[in-house]
């Protein structure tokens, strides 16, 4: 059991990457309706812009935090370019939307692996990042503990935006109820792009932590799409719409991955299992309660 | 005169159903003017029509200036406020939110609207959907009242109310109307008469009839217009 | 109506004739030579019918009844994955491994979309999604050594009838390509023009409206969602044959989820036809995309040119993007508009 408290931290910090990305999916979703693939592509935009900023500061001590900002800045930016060049037009139509955001993952992914090919790039970063701290027995990679941290952050960060500010009343209104928001004088386009930017901002965060803790501090283009489907299944376990919902989802989701995965995912023919797992997790919590643990009802 | 609202040729659309078929009606500037009809011959549609929440072809004029094809939100800041049929306050925030998001600008009188509803300032912290209907009615009242707007659209206000919440109603309307133009959906002919100065009646998508509140006690007139059951 | 049957029947009489058409056609041809009836070329086509076939059956659950599913390529990837098993771990004969393949995809569909459509939009949606994952996880797992993981399953031919192997196959399995199309299009079509197809519009626009009209939705829901996958199935099936080999990377990933989605959109969703131009359509444009970023010359081409080029999804996704922004119709949209004149559209 020596290894337990490794494992549950590791699990911890991968249920806050899934937060990072589940939470902009949520706040998207909840105001707007609009189920945002092109999310996947904000993780991986934010990741590549991480490692292009990172290849001209020295990695020392707080180079990352800039690396960090460099991800969320990248994030943010495309995202609200996306929702103001490609969502906007496509008011009413929430179908549409969502398909638009099909098609920008799918043209962006293409270019990115034109542009970089398949490899992935290693992203420097300081070396307290890939050091370890040792707690008792254990050693647990210092890389957990930064996620957690960005994690816990935002989650705090997001709760006092949505909780005291006039466009976080906005915005928690508007998911109840669009054109009441209007009816009261407010523009809540400008809402829309707000949302989308925070979302995206989160997103790129999320996926430069994937990839310094959870992929060996590689980036390459296609690990948005795999992280986004877990993304999505922790947004609908949660229940759409709920920021708490996801943030509860987020950890269980990582945990049981990182539990399974661990103790029962070894041998021939198993090594998925921590996988299939979440998504039978996903199905169990569908069947029981279709609406997720703390979503609305439909 | 001056008119507050005017409406030519509206026709609205809904599900494939023809709702208004050339709706044109003038309201005046000052006053209560009542929009009646029977259910479901497309009051609220109207009401929303002339704030861009439902498309429809026509000409409309709020305060003066021609809205159509406006987006919601900038015509209401032309100066109108909307309370809408089902009250549509936001349940998940606090009484305050509710009023905090109403708000407009730098000068905002809550203190008028306190005066009027003491309860909203007693219940600030409350979540706005745990308020019984009632309240619920006075905060939807009380969001549009923080700044003066020459123009109330008002949707069903007493609908479902006990009478003790009526009368408040009816209270604070008075006093409102003293300095505002209201257009007021309402159903129940007691109240219409002692608020209202003119009526506009719907009837088959169009306006059946245009008059003074006081045609009202024609029993056969109303009967007429708007069914048995007034 | 009789315009467009004498239309379909010509292109069938087409699509069957090419084969004999010993035609040069320089520079649009997706194959390596520029000779109509050449293996490399129908190939490609044999490809084109296959998912025409298959778009067509997302268009019945998505264009007609209006289910978002994300995870067809599940009972694609069965139809693929049972039937190599079956010919070449078990090496049995093609009949029953067919019959099998299809028992199976039919029990799998039913299964999975009963419990799917427990939810409705987007909860179906992920729900579909989540299955289409556990089995790409499966596959890639490799249980019982069956499925070859992640390098793939390649066909053993050695229980396949002499017509479909060999070099004098490609023109066989081509016309078993165009069978599949025509026979998948032919059951969509009365399918769709009977009164569950009506239904199905109505569950698309309502399902309280089909309510009240006296239908349970959920039956109809379920019969759209399994013919819809039962057809992914068959092509799965004929898409090994005339391919000879599979991988997760190429039949069961979410990409090929989209791939499908993209070609019904594109194509217009709800028309039929659409469904099968579009695939068509996104087939042969990926092909040939891919052919030419193979011949020399294109290494040549400046930076900006060629990177975009040489990945048919960057391309693929742009034109996806700017139909659903200016076309939202599809193709179909687009040739009524051209048959309608420049009548204003709604």
């Amino acid at each position: 059991m020596t290894t337990f408290i490794a494992i549950t931290v590791s699990g911890l910090a991968l249920g806050a990457v899934y937060f990072l990305i589940s939470s902009g999916l949520s706040l998207i979703y909840g105001l707007m309706d609009v189920l945002n693939f092109a999310h996947g592509v904000f993780l991986t935009l934010g990741a590549y812009a991480g490692w292009a900023v990172a290849q001209h500061v020295p990695q020392r001590g707080p180079a990352f935090v800039l690396t960090a900002l460099a991800a969320a800045a990248a994030g943010a930016a495309v995202a609200a370019l996306t929702e103001i060049a490609l969502i906007r037009p496509l008011y009413g139509r929430p179908v549409s939307q969502i398909l638009v955001t099909i098609g920008l993952d799918l043209a962006l992914v293409g270019l990115l692996l034109g542009g970089f090919g398949s490899d992935s790039r290693p992203v420097p970063v300081p070396g307290w990042v890939s050091a370890v701290t040792a707690i008792g027995p254990e050693r647990i990679p210092n890389g957990d503990f930064a996620a957690l941290a960005v994690g816990l952050a935002v989650l705090a960060a997001l709760t006092w935006f949505l909780r005291r500010t006039r466009y976080g009343i906005v915005i928690r209104a508007g998911a109840e109820n669009r054109d009441m928001v209007r009816a009261l004088g407010i523009d809540v386009g400008r809402a829309f792009t707000l949302v989308f930017a925070i979302g995206g901002a989160a997103a790129g965060l999320a996926g430069l932590l994937n990839s310094v803790v959870f992929n060996s501090a590689l980036v390459d283009p296609e690990q948005g799409d795999q992280l986004l489907i877990f993304a999505f299944i922790v947004v609908v376990i949660g229940g759409l719409g709920s920021i708490t919902g996801s943030a509860i989802a987020a950890l269980l989701v990582g945990l049981v991955q990182v539990y399974v995965t661990f103790y029962a995912g070894h041998g021939a023919g198993l090594g998925q299992l921590g996988n299939m797992s979440v998504v039978l997790l996903l199905a169990a919590v569908l069947l029981v309660r279709p609406r997720g643990l703390l979503g609305r009802a439909a | 005169m001056n008119s507050a609202v005017t409406v030519r040729d509206l026709h609205v659309s809904i599900a494939g159903s023809h709702v208004l078929q050339g709706v044109d009606l003038r309201v005046e500037a000052g006053g209560v003017t009542a929009l009646l009809g029977r259910n479901g011959v497309g009051k609220t549609t109207t009401l929303r029509s002339l704030i861009g929440l439902q498309p429809g072809t026509g000409g409309i004029e709020i305060l003066g200036t021609s809205v159509a094809g406006w987006p919601t939100h900038k015509i209401i800041r032309l100066g109108v406020g909307y309370v809408p049929e089902d009250r549509d306050v936001f349940a998940g925030l606090t009484v305050s939110e509710n009023l905090r998001i109403a708000e407009t600008g730098k000068d905002m009188n809550y203190d008028r609207v306190y005066a009027l509803f003491p309860e909203l300032k007693r219940r600030a912290r409350q979540l706005a959907g745990t308020l019984s209907g009632g309240q619920q009615q006075m905060l939807a009242i009380g969001r549009v009242l923080l700044e003066r707007r020459p123009l109330l659209l008002i949707d069903e206000p007493t609908k479902g109310l006990s009478p003790k919440f009526v009368s408040e109603v009816v209270d604070v309307l008075h006093r409102v109307r003293e300095t505002a133009t209201v257009l007021m959906v309402e159903q129940n002919v007691h109240v219409v008469r002692g608020l209202a100065q003119r009526v506009i009646v719907l009837d088959h998508g169009t306006v059946a009839y245009t008059g003074e509140a006081g045609d009202l006690d024609d029993e056969d007139l109303t009967r007429r217009l708007l069914g048995v059951h007034q | 109506m009789m315009r467009k049957r004498v239309i379909a029947v010509i292109l069938l009489a087409a699509a069957v004739a090419v084969p004999f058409a010993n035609l040069i056609v320089p520079g649009v041809l997706p194959g390596p030579v520029d000779i109509l009836n050449s293996a490399g070329t129908l190939d490609v086509l044999g490809l084109c019918f296959v998912f025409g076939g298959v778009a067509l059956g997302y268009d019945v659950a998505f264009g007609f009844t209006g289910l978002l599913s994300f995870g067809q390529v599940l009972y694609f990837a069965v139809g693929t994955y049972l039937l190599d098993i079956a010919l070449s771990v078990w090496h049995w004969p093609l009949l029953p491994a067919v019959a099998v393949t299809l028992l199976a995809g039919l029990a799998l569909a039913l299964l999975l979309g009963a419990v799917s459509l427990r939810g409705s939009g987007i909860a179906f949606a992920m729900v579909t999604l989540a299955f289409a994952q556990c089995g790409y996880y499966l596959i890639e797992d490799n249980p019982h050594g069956l499925t070859g993981g992640d390098t793939g399953l390649v066909m053993s031919t050695s229980r396949l009838p002499a017509g479909l192997v060999g070099v004098a196959s490609t023109r066989n399995l081509y016309w078993l390509a165009l069978a599949f199309l025509a026979g998948a299009y032919a059951v969509v079509w009365l399918v769709t023009g009977s009164v569950t197809g009506r239904v199905w519009l109505a569950i698309r626009e309502s399902e309280r409206r089909a309510e009240v009209l006296g239908f349970r939705p959920m039956r109809f829901k379920l019969a759209s969602f399994t013919l819809s996958s039962l057809i992914a199935t068959v092509g799965g099936m004929v898409y090994l044959l005339l391919v000879g080999t599979v991988a997760p990377s190429s039949v069961a990933t979410t990409t090929v989820t989209v791939s499908i989605l993209v070609m019904v959109v594109l194509g217009g969703a709800g028309t039929r036809w659409g469904a099968v131009a579009g695939a068509m359509v996104y087939v042969y444009l990926q092909q040939y995309l891919l052919k030419i970023a193979a011949e020399p010359s294109f290494a040549s081409l400046p930076g900006p040119v060629r990177v975009p080029l040489s990945q048919p999804d960057f391309l693929l996704g742009a034109i996806f993007v700017l139909f659903i922004l200016f076309a939202p119709g599809g193709i179909a949209g687009l040739a009524a508009r051209f048959r309608r004149g420049p009548v204003e559209q709604e």
